[in-house]
């Protein structure tokens, strides 16, 4: 399960799809706007997806996890579109048999998302905005 | 020949428009297609040495030639996910 989307993020549809027999353990990640980022009062955030391009590396992304860990399945949604503070951004689901693999899998599932898949984040703060880039 | 070239976040907002479609040279590398969109919208010279280019919707590097009817996208460094 990849996919974009403009509804608000649950963790549990992504639970249910990765859930297998096989599974001992389901790693989740839930990202959520904070209100405040590097000292400024946020308003909202605005993000953005290159859609028919970020679906594929999404797949990129879980093809690298199931090289590195012994996996079941692998769902991430990221939601774009105006985002307040406390909603979530992008939601992971990782299963496997071990836990070590399930939150090994899912921290590499949001580290490689952010570093490969085409989506941007406007910062829309009390006194201005910015395009931010992955270090911010 | 034309490519239509697509343009995300801050690329989009110099831009104006999320696609183009823009006229090279039959031959042409993404270096030359990026010359020509910034000679059509100067202020993304500020973006530019942050770019990252895709070709139909893989990373590309400059020296890639490109082919009549390419998709290329202008790829602002990305920022998936929450800042956590």
């Amino acid at each position: 399960m990849f996919d974009i989307t403009d509804q608000p993020l649950f963790l549990e549809p992504l639970v249910n799809a990765v859930r297998r027999s096989s599974s001992g353990a389901i790693a989740t990640f839930l990202g959520v706007v904070r209100e405040q980022t590097r000292g400024r009062q946020v308003r909202y955030l605005e993000y953005e997806a290159y859609r028919e391009m970020a679906i594929p590396k999404m797949c990129e992304v879980a093809d690298e996890i199931r090289r590195k860990w012994e996996v079941d399945e692998i769902a991430m949604v990221h939601r774009i579109g105006r985002l307040q503070i406390g909603e979530a951004s992008v939601a992971i689901a990782v299963s496997a048999p071990h836990r070590h693999q399930a939150l090994a899998a899912c921290a590499y599932a949001i580290d490689r998302l952010k570093e490969i898949v085409p989506i941007w984040k406007k910062e829309v703060w009390t006194d201005g905005e910015e395009w931010v880039g992955p270090a911010g | 020949m034309k490519v239509r070239v697509r343009c995300f976040a801050a690329a989009r907002e110099i831009v104006g428009i999320e696609e183009l479609v823009v006229e090279i040279p039959e031959g042409s590398t993404l270096t030359q297609l990026v010359d020509e969109i910034r000679r059509l919208f100067p202020r993304l010279d500020g973006l530019a040495g942050s770019l990252l280019l895709s070709v139909n919707r893989e990373y590309a590097p400059l020296h890639r030639r490109l082919a009549a009817g390419d998709e290329v996208a202008l790829i602002p460094p990305v920022s998936g996910g929450a800042d956590v």
